[in-house]
């Protein structure tokens, strides 16, 4: 099995998450909520719609969701899934993800603030300032793993990921596993970052930036945002299980119910915190990032 | 070397004779501008040839106490003189269309006399092989560039500016003066100086007299005054080269002292990272478009900095794969900054031509009237984020890629400097960018804005693809580059570069893919929306019918949960009046954030030190015949001196 399997599945599955999340969320409120595939009907209706766009913007929002997707493409070959290489791995990959994941953010606030709304440009502020913590957090925590594992690609650290090496390493692996998942779901405008279900309220970073949005520009940001959710999630699924001790069909089935897993974990984690409030945002990421130096300073030679 | 002494001599002769022309503005201009750009394109000549292995020397005897006509281009000196002849070029075609409207009616002569000579003093400078030499041009090349911050001297707030700049200098030159006089008690020539006894005290030195130069806090201070004080085309030269004349400086003191300690490269990146992170949040908290440029400048050269200070730590440790790759990657750095800022800074020129303001919360929806300006500040913006497929990310992936590789208490400095650095560099461009061209105009002033002529508008878009290109042609170029980090780093480099290039051909080839397939899916979109209703209609802005410009998000306003959370750093000062009462009439707030090393640190000493030499005014009464007798009592005790 070779690492396009990761890629494909990743092309395939992505839209499957956020129906997972829901799917649990509805379950802890007692509702039966949208069906699991509600992602892929919505993208499929997004396609077909034309698209209104305000007077005030320029190419640039148009570009928006066009570079952001092609860069959420380049990260998903990138992240390695099911125990196997990814099929762009080199020494250092890890630097173009995060450098990819920037390219994304900043399209989308540069779009968002094309609009000339302040909705989307306090969504945009308020976008900047998180990632531009969650960074820190997200780089120091790989370069934790890159250390004990000794590998310099995503492939090397988490292609080999196996019980020896959490044996060997279980403290460390562990606080990154807690700081990458707090940056998964800052990063995907998840709570108790931001609440993915509210457009107008005060609480919305992402949902708002992407408010002028419609027609197919809204469906690229849409599968764009379902799979940034599944590379970031593989990266915390390839470090908590340890694949690399199984074969490699059950490697994959497993990273697949490991990232279904995930998403359930997201929807409990949703279901049963509130939003934290703005200003406490900061403390969480600055939480995560120390995390990860205390990571580093154990794999510390 | 011919084709170089003739592009100095080219420059000098250009920009006196551009002086000469007090009648005619228009002759001035084109003669100042021809002869500084004709210099700029002959002296490209034996940049890249010394670049490829062509070095050169001239020598001469010369009649100044300790010193020699030495001049020199090997591969340090080229890589210099690469980009300095490069950005000094199509900087003086942008000033031949930025002074040809100059105001006021006043001559662009003295403006291209300092240029041309700002440019000749910078030339000599990365090739004097002479420590006086060296100095001599070194003082020309900050007068001239102090003469050109100083043109609109009209302005107080130039003045003090202009002030600051002169102290600043001549406090690093002091430095380089002990520096040099501690290097070469025997000689001053360059090729004299060795490892030497007391290699720790002259580090320092270096690092505080070149470090003002290249503007690491806290010595920082001139730059964000100096910059938007100055001509853009002159701001682009300082910011993109001038500043970097201070990193060739530390590189070239570098290779007199020998072995590095471990502790030059700690102190490179605990300097580095602490003055990168503060800078990166002070270019957050400025309005003026131009001091946000300047502050991203100090960030700049303060990742330069960290670059080499991985690099020493790689040295000290006998890792040379760490070594190679931080100096490779500051070197690289050096090569984005000046491509990138001096794009902004051009840029950011265009836009003060077209609205006659800097100030981001004025500005707005400049990128439908000026779409070359924006597209390419755009580019700009990118690269010195450090966001791929730009040069930016490149040198920045090298010093990570460097760093992740050592595995040590340095390198975890350098990643959490780089990593928050790179975070909020975004944040602040998407903030310059957005508030300037994104949205719609702020303030009616700035309506009717439209892109600058052909002179000012060629420069901005040759610089925004080499941005790409450079980037794109890193695992070309680094192989190439061998030269230059073997004598900086003293080991040999070729293996470790080539190795560095697997890694960097795939992020080429990621880059490349990013590209196909952002024209794949522009061109998908575009055939969905074929034949559909495409509308258009007002920003939704949650029902409100008629969104205002004032309504919009301004620079500020998406910068205060970064600038509040770095309150106690930044220390912003703000004023105004809360709405008070049931029926309030007036309120207004504002909000000012001032260096806060010079208020805390630098003008407490000046205002000590201007207090101590007031006593000294009372040598200065104006009194001709008191002066005279002073004179003669120095000449008869200087005289007895000598006798006793």
């Amino acid at each position: 099995m070779s690492g396009y399997a990761g890629l494909l599945a990743a092309l395939l599955l992505a839209p499957l998450l956020p129906g997972v999340i829901n799917r649990t969320k509805s379950f802890f409120a007692g509702r039966r909520g949208p069906p699991l595939l509600q992602a892929y009907f919505d993208l499929a209706k997004l396609l077909r719609k034309g698209a209104v766009y305000s007077t005030t913007t320029t190419w640039l929002f148009r570009a928006g969701p066009v570079v952001g997707l092609a860069a959420m493409l380049v990260a998903s070959a990138l992240a390695p899934f099911g125990g196997v290489s990814a099929p762009l791995a080199f020494a250092g990959d890890f630097l173009f993800f995060a450098g990819l994941l920037g390219v994304t953010r900043f399209m989308t606030m540069l779009a968002a603030l094309d609009t000339g709304s302040s909705f989307e440009g306090m969504g945009a502020s308020r976008e900047a300032q998180f990632a531009a913590l969650a960074e820190p957090a997200f780089l120091l925590g790989l370069t934790a793993v890159a250390w004990k594992t000794g590998g310099l690609s995503l492939s090397g650290m988490l292609g080999t990921n196996s019980f020896a090496t959490w044996s060997g390493a279980a403290a460390p692996l562990a606080l990154v596993c807690v700081s990458l998942l707090v940056v998964f779901l800052a990063e995907n405008a998840r709570i108790p970052v931001d609440d993915p279900n509210t457009h107008l309220e005060l609480t919305m970073i992402h949902e708002v930036m992407v408010l002028d949005h419609g027609g197919p520009d809204l469906a690229l940001i849409q599968y764009a945002a379902a799979l940034k959710l599944w590379v970031l999630g593989s990266l915390v699924v390839g470090i908590a299980l340890p694949v690399r001790s199984l074969a490699h069909g059950w490697a994959f089935a497993a990273s697949v119910a490991g990232m279904l897993g995930l998403c359930v974990v997201v929807g409990v984690v949703e279901s049963c915190l509130a939003r934290l409030r703005l200003t406490r945002v900061p403390q969480l990421l600055l939480g995560a990032g120390v995390l990860s130096l205390l990571a580093l300073f154990i794999g510390l030679k | 070397m011919t084709l170089l002494l003739a592009a100095l001599g080219l420059l000098v002769a250009g920009g006196a004779a551009s002086l000469l022309c007090r009648r005619s503005h228009r002759a001035a201009n084109l003669i100042g501008a021809g002869s500084a750009a004709a210099a700029c394109a002959l002296g490209l000549v034996p940049a890249v040839t010394g670049l490829v292995g062509g070095g050169a020397r001239l020598e001469s005897a010369w009649s100044v106490p300790g010193g020699s006509l030495a001049l020199a281009i090997d591969p340090l000196s080229a890589f210099f003189l690469v980009p300095l002849f490069g950005l000094c070029g199509l900087a003086a075609v942008y000033g031949a269309g930025y002074l040809s409207r100059a105001p006021g009616g006043r001559s662009p002569g003295p403006p291209w006399f300092y240029f041309s000579w700002l440019v000749a003093g910078m030339v000599v400078v990365v090739t004097a092989r002479n420590a006086v030499l060296f100095l001599v041009a070194w003082e020309v090349m900050s007068l001239a560039s102090y003469f050109l911050v100083t043109r609109d001297d009209e302005r107080e707030d130039v003045r003090e500016a202009g002030w600051t700049y002169l102290v600043a200098t001549h406090f690093g030159n002091a430095c380089l003066i002990a520096l040099f006089a501690l290097l070469g008690p025997r000689s001053l020539d360059f090729a004299d100086f060795g490892p030497a006894s007391h290699a720790g005290l002259l580090f320092v030195l270096a690092l505080i007299g070149f470090g003002t130069k290249a503007g690491f806090m806290p010595l920082h201070v001139w730059l964000p005054e100096a910059h938007p004080a100055a001509p853009s085309h002159v701001s682009a030269v300082m910011s993109g080269v001038m500043i970097k004349m201070g990193i060739y400086g530390l590189l070239r003191t570098l290779t007199w002292l020998g072995p590095p300690p471990l502790w030059w490269g700690g102190l490179l990146i605990g300097a580095g990272a602490a003055s990168g992170v503060v800078a990166v949040m002070f270019a957050l908290a400025q309005r003026d478009l131009k001091r946000v440029l300047a502050y991203s400048s100090v960030e700049n050269t303060s990742i330069i900095a960290l670059g080499l200070g991985v690099g020493l730590v790689g040295l000290h440790d006998g890792t040379p794969g760490v070594a190679i790759l931080g100096i490779a990657g500051a070197l690289l750095h050096v090569w984005t900054h000046a491509l990138g800022k001096g794009l902004l800074f051009l840029g950011a020129g265009a836009v003060l031509h077209a609205t006659g303001t800097r100030d981001l919360d004025r500005l707005g929806g400049l990128s439908r009237a000026m779409p070359l300006t924006s597209a390419t500040f755009l580019v700009g913006a990118a690269a010195i984020a450090g966001l791929p497929p730009l040069s930016g990310f490149f040198s920045e992936f090298l010093i990570l890629y460097g760093a992740v590789q050592h595995a040590g208490l340095h390198s975890l400095a350098a990643m959490v400097g780089l990593a928050l650095m790179s975070g909020l560099a975004a944040a602040a461009f998407v903030r310059a960018f957005g508030g300037v061209f994104l949205g719609v105009a702020r303030d009616d002033g700035v309506r009717g804005a439209h892109d600058p002529g052909a002179a000012m508008r060629a420069p901005m878009a040759i610089l925004a693809p080499a941005l790409l290109v450079l980037g794109l042609a890193t695992p070309v170029l680094l192989p190439a580059l061998t030269p230059v980090v073997e004598q900086v780093g003293g080991l040999p480099a070729r293996r470790v570069l080539e190795a560095a290039t697997a890694p960097l051909a795939v992020v080429v080839l990621g880059s490349v893919i990013l590209i196909a397939l952002v024209a794949l899916i522009a061109g998908l979109r575009r055939l969905l929306l074929a034949g559909r209703t495409v509308g258009a209609a007002v920003t939704w802005d949650c029902g409100y019918a008629h969104p205002a410009p004032r309504m919009q998000y301004t620079a500020s306003s998406f910068a205060q949960p970064l600038t509040d959370l770095f309150g106690p750093v930044l220390r912003a000062r703000r004023t105004g009046d809360a709405p008070r009462g049931l029926f309030p009439e007036a309120a207004a707030f504002a909000t000012r954030t001032p260096d806060v090393v010079r208020e805390a640190a630098w003008r407490p000493l000046f205002d000590l030190v201007s207090g101590a030499l007031h006593a000294m005014h009372r040598l200065q009464h104006g009194r001709l015949h008191l002066y005279v007798i002073s004179i003669a009592l120095t000449l008869v005790v200087l005289l007895l001196w000598r006798l006793s």
